[in-house]
Formats: structure tokens, C-alpha cells, sequence
């Protein structure tokens, strides 16, 4: 019995065959709630993925990439330090570009907290110049020493030290996210061949009767693996839906995100969920192909 | 048609019988008898391959059931109709359904089915028992309904295992005019009973040899019966 076959005639809706299989209403319902119960979780987990796939795009890309020089000095002095910093910033290996920040972007910068209407150049502020790291990035060590030695009141924040073991847990993240969503699919495959299991062992008398009849073993394995894929097709659509709308309802990601408000879909990535249903028929399709031919090469 | 040579069959331990040869012809009548538990019924599996003989050989339709694979008898199923002494039945399915099963097993369900399932439940007596349920029939009933079941695909070959094991004598009459007007239809009729004033009424109303088991043999039986 061909795969192939054994799709088409589950797909073809034949009204006049009757159920040769009797109706189990509790195992069915368990089944479905099962399969509902996966489904639910399995968007969690693709969720958890693609929104940690998320992060960890985000802090390794070139945005991150940048880190800030401070330069701490009297007003006077600071032209002079900002041309040696730069200079030293020029000559540093892994160092894309560095440009220091004008007023008006400075201004901007502190805007929050002192609002628009002052005047930078009475205040005692440092000067910020952006760095932007190349490749592999710069030796920061390295770069604080020269930096020590020539410019006095030269601070570097280096937002690697903080992203790189971010950037590191959210990949493992959306791998403990797949990782999730295989075990779900491997749970549902388990699920599925003992409930068929249990179900053809239930049955031993009506595939019996089934045989004397002359009902061919494809026959017979059909009537069992359209009822679970149904059955399991069902549940995973409902658990999905609901999984779906409740990942909608979490809090939506902001741009001062911390992680807790990223989690969910965006744009294309709701397409992923989708496939959960049909994930979830394919492996009970499988899974009940398999235990059907092996009970019924035993009853034979 | 059904043709045994040298068969043997053994559960395990003795063989029940050994090297029987048999030639049922198309078209004949033939019943099948013997102390309970002789081997009848197991005969009568090894005639439509439920049983595979541990010797000699059994061809059906001039297939030899040892060589079959499960689907090939699957196949051979469909053409030989079986009234089983145990009548099994889905339950939870009408009498109707459970009559026209072997043509939804088959996809031989069609446009003509209806009328096809209405004329065989008045044939057999069951038309205002055809919604009804398995478990709600009584023994004749069921007796009744296993042959429909057992000719809905007009099979060339018909076995019946006691198909008169729990009716009274009317009923057993009444069966036995049914089986008799399928060999008038022309084919091939093989009944296992031990109910000999049924073999009676059979001779007198077709040719019908007797076949009796003894002796973990098969002889044909004289003019005694
Ligand atoms: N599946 C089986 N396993 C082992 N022994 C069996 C099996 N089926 C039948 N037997 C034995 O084989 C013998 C013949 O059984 P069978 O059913 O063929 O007898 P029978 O002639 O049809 O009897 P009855 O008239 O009571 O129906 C019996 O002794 C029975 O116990
Ligand atoms: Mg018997």
C-alpha cells in the first residue's frame, strides 16, 4: 500500500461509505484535547523561537555594533582631546568609522531630561563620539590603554561586554523553542500510536468481520488513519487558534523592549503557527499508518 | 471449483484430517457433516482461506490458497460468500449496512445498491427489520441476514457453516429454499451441518451429495441418509 494512495483516499470525501469503525466518544475526546493541548503549546515554543531569533538579530546587528566614547573635560579642552581621540580611533584596528556627536544631537540626547531650551555650551557636558566596530570587532583593552595614556577624561563604554553572553542566550533560546516544538510533534506521535494502538486492540472483532467480508488490510489500516489524522487535524487547528489569539493578546514589543514584551509573531512569521495543524495530521497520519500495519500483520 | 489434494490440517498436535481429496464442481451441492468437533468448520476455512492446509494442497478457483498473500485472499473473499457459524456482525451498524458491507469493502457501492439491498431483504424475509441493529435480531434473523451478507456480491461459491445451528424446523426450511435457489442460480453450494433431516429435505429437492468426516477422512456418504 502505497503512501500516495493512502493520502489521496483520506482526502477524498466519500459520503456513502459508512463508519466500519464504531464511534469512541471518550478516547476520542481525549485525543483531541491531546492534540489541542500540543498544538496550544507548540505556538508558545515557535513563539519563544522567533522571538529570541529576534533578539538575537537585533543585538548582533550593526546597531549594536556601536559603542561610546566619552571624553570628560572643561569646555576648552575639548576640541583638542576629541581630534586626538579620533585620531587614535582612526589608527585602531576593527574600527569601522567613529564620528563625534554635533550639539544638535547632543542636545537631543539630553532632551529628556533637562528639555529643549538649553544651552550645551554653558553646561558641562562631555562630548560623545560614536564608534562603530568592524569585523571582528576592536581589542577594547588595548584601545583604553592608548586612549589613557593621550586623552585624559576619555571614558569607552563597550556594549559588547553586555551583549555578546545576550546575543549567546538568546540563540540558545530559540534552539530550547525548536528544541520544544520537535518534542511536542514527537509527543503527538506517541499519543496517536497508543490511542491507535488501543483502539485496533479494541477492535480485533470488527476487523474480523472486516476480513471475512473481504476487506483488504489497506482497507481496513484507512478507516483507522482517517479517523486519528481527523481527529488529531482537529485538535491541533483548535489549540493553534487559541494559541494564536493568546500570544495576540500578549503585551506588544516596545522600543525600550525588554524581552517579556517581544514575545509573539511578526508580520510572516503568524504563517509559522499555521503549519502546526498540518504538522500535527502528518505525524498521525504517520504514526497510525505504522501501528495499523503492525497490529494487522499480528491479527492476521 | 474448490478443489483439495492431499490436504492436511493439524492445530498443533494430530492432524484433524489428512490427505483429503475433494473436487467440488461448479454449479454442485454439497453438504458436509460429521461428529461435532470432527473438523467441519475447519474445512470449511481452508475452502475460503482462512486456513492454510499444513499439507497437500487447496485451490479455489484454481488458486492455490497456500501460495496467497493477505490481500489476495482479501480478493478470493469477495468471491466466495461465507454464512459464518458464528454469524459475527458490526453492531453498531444497521442490518442494511451490515448486509451491504462487502460492497462498501470492495467500492462496489452504487447508484443501484438500494434497490439491489431492498430486493435481497425481501428475499430473505428481513425488510422491516433492515434499521435495525445486530444484537436486536433474533437467531433466524441473523442466520438470515449472514446469507444476504454472504450473496450481496453474487459470488460463484457459497459456504455455509450451520446456517440452521439455532432455528427451529420452519426456519431451517425456510434457509434451506434460499440456499437451494442459489445452486438453481448455479452456484456452487457447500453446507456443513450435522442436522441430517435438513440433508434430507435438501435431496428432495436437489442433487445434493454428502460429504462425511471420520476417521480424520472424508468419505462420501451412501444412500443411507
Ligand atoms: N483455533 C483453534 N486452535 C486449536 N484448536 C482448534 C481451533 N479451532 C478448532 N479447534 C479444534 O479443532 C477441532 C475441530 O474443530 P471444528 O470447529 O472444525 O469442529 P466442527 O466439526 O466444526 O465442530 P462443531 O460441529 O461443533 O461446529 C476441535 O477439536 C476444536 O477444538
Ligand atoms: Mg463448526
Amino acid at each position: 500500500m502505497s503512501v500516495f494512495s493512502d493520502l489521496t483516499s483520506l482526502l477524498r470525501s466519500d459520503a456513502q461509505s459508512v463508519q466500519v469503525v464504531p464511534p469512541s466518544g471518550f478516547t476520542a475526546q481525549l485525543t483531541i484535547f491531546t492534540a489541542a493541548a500540543m498544538a496550544f503549546l507548540a505556538v508558545f515554543a515557535l513563539a519563544l523561537s522567533m522571538a529570541s531569533g529576534r533578539l538575537a538579530t537585533t543585538w548582533g546587528d550593526e546597531l549594536a555594533r556601536s559603542s561610546t566614547l566619552r571624553i570628560i573635560a572643561p569646555q576648552a579642552e575639548q576640541p583638542a582631546l576629541t581630534a586626538t581621540a579620533m585620531r587614535i580611533l582612526e589608527s585602531t584596528a576593527g574600527v569601522a568609522s567613529a564620528r563625534p556627536l554635533d550639539a544638535a544631537e547632543q542636545q537631543a540626547l539630553l532632551a529628556p531630561w533637562f528639555g529643549t531650551g538649553v544651552d550645551l555650551s554653558t553646561l558641562p557636558v562631555p562630548q560623545l563620539i560614536e564608534v562603530i566596530e568592524a569585523g571582528t570587532g576592536f581589542d577594547s583593552a588595548g584601545l583604553r590603554l592608548r586612549l589613557e595614556a593621550e586623552v585624559p577624561g576619555a571614558v569607552l563604554d563597550d556594549h559588547r561586554q553586555w551583549r555578546a553572553p545576550l546575543v549567546a542566550a538568546a540563540n540558545r533560546l530559540r534552539t530550547v523553542g525548536w528544541v520544544s516544538a520537535l518534542l511536542l510533534g514527537l509527543s503527538v506521535a506517541a499519543m496517536v500510536t497508543l490511542a491507535a494502538n488501543a483502539s485496533l486492540a479494541a477492535n480485533a472483532r470488527v476487523i474480523a468481520v472486516l476480513r471475512l467480508v473481504g476487506a483488504t488490510d489497506r482497507y481496513i489500516a484507512q478507516a483507522f488513519i482517517r479517523r486519528f489524522t481527523l481527529r488529531a487535524l482537529g485538535g491541533a487547528a483548535g489549540g493553534t487558534v487559541l494559541g494564536m489569539f493568546v500570544v495576540r493578546m500578549l503585551p506588544a514589543a516596545t522600543d525600550r523592549a525588554g524581552f517579556l514584551t517581544g514575545l509573539g509573531f511578526q508580520g510572516s512569521e503568524w504563517l509559522v503557527p499555521l503549519t502546526v495543524p498540518l504538522l500535527a495530521a502528518a505525524v498521525a497520519f504517520v504514526a497510525t499508518r505504522l501501528a495499523a500495519q503492525r497490529k494487522l500483520r499480528e491479527l492476521a | 471449483m474448490i478443489e483439495l489434494d492431499r490436504a492436511a490440517y493439524s492445530y498443533g498436535g494430530d492432524a484433524l484430517f489428512a490427505d483429503i481429496s475433494l473436487n467440488l464442481t461448479p454449479g454442485s451441492f454439497h453438504f458436509l457433516t460429521g461428529p461435532s468437533g470432527a473438523g467441519k468448520t475447519t474445512l470449511l476455512k481452508l475452502c475460503y482461506g482462512a486456513l492454510q492446509p499444513t499439507e497437500g494442497q487447496v485451490r479455489v478457483f484454481d488458486e492455490d490458497i497456500g501460495a496467497l498473500g493477505r490481500d489476495d485472499v482479501a480478493l478470493l473473499r469477495r468471491r466466495v460468500g461465507v454464512v459464518h457459524q458464528d454469524c459475527d456482525f458490526l453492531d453498531h451498524l444497521s442490518v442494511a449496512d451490515n448486509i451491504a458491507l462487502p460492497l462498501g469493502v470492495a467500492g462496489k457501492v452504487s447508484s443501484g445498491t438500494k434497490d439491489d439491498l431492498t430486493e435481497l431483504l425481501a428475499w430473505v424475509g428481513l425488510t422491516h427489520r433492515r434499521d435495525a441493529h445486530p444484537p436486536e435480531l433474533s437467531g433466524g434473523e441473523r442466520q438470515r441476514a449472514a446469507l444476504a451478507r454472504a450473496v450481496i456480491m453474487s459470488p460463484d461459491i457459497v459456504i455455509a457453516d450451520e446456517p440452521t445451528g439455532n432455528v427451529d424446523w420452519e426456519m431451517s426450511q425456510r434457509l434451506l429454499k434460499l440456499l437451494v435457489e442459489l445452486n438453481r442460480m448455479g452456484k456452487t453450494v457447500l453446507i456443513a451441518t450435522h442436522d441430517l433431516s435438513l440433508i434430507r429435505a435438501a435431496k428432495a429437492q436437489v442433487q445434493a451429495r454428502v460429504l462425511r468426516i471420520a476417521n480424520r477422512g472424508v468419505q462420501l456418504a451412501g444412500a443411507d441418509l
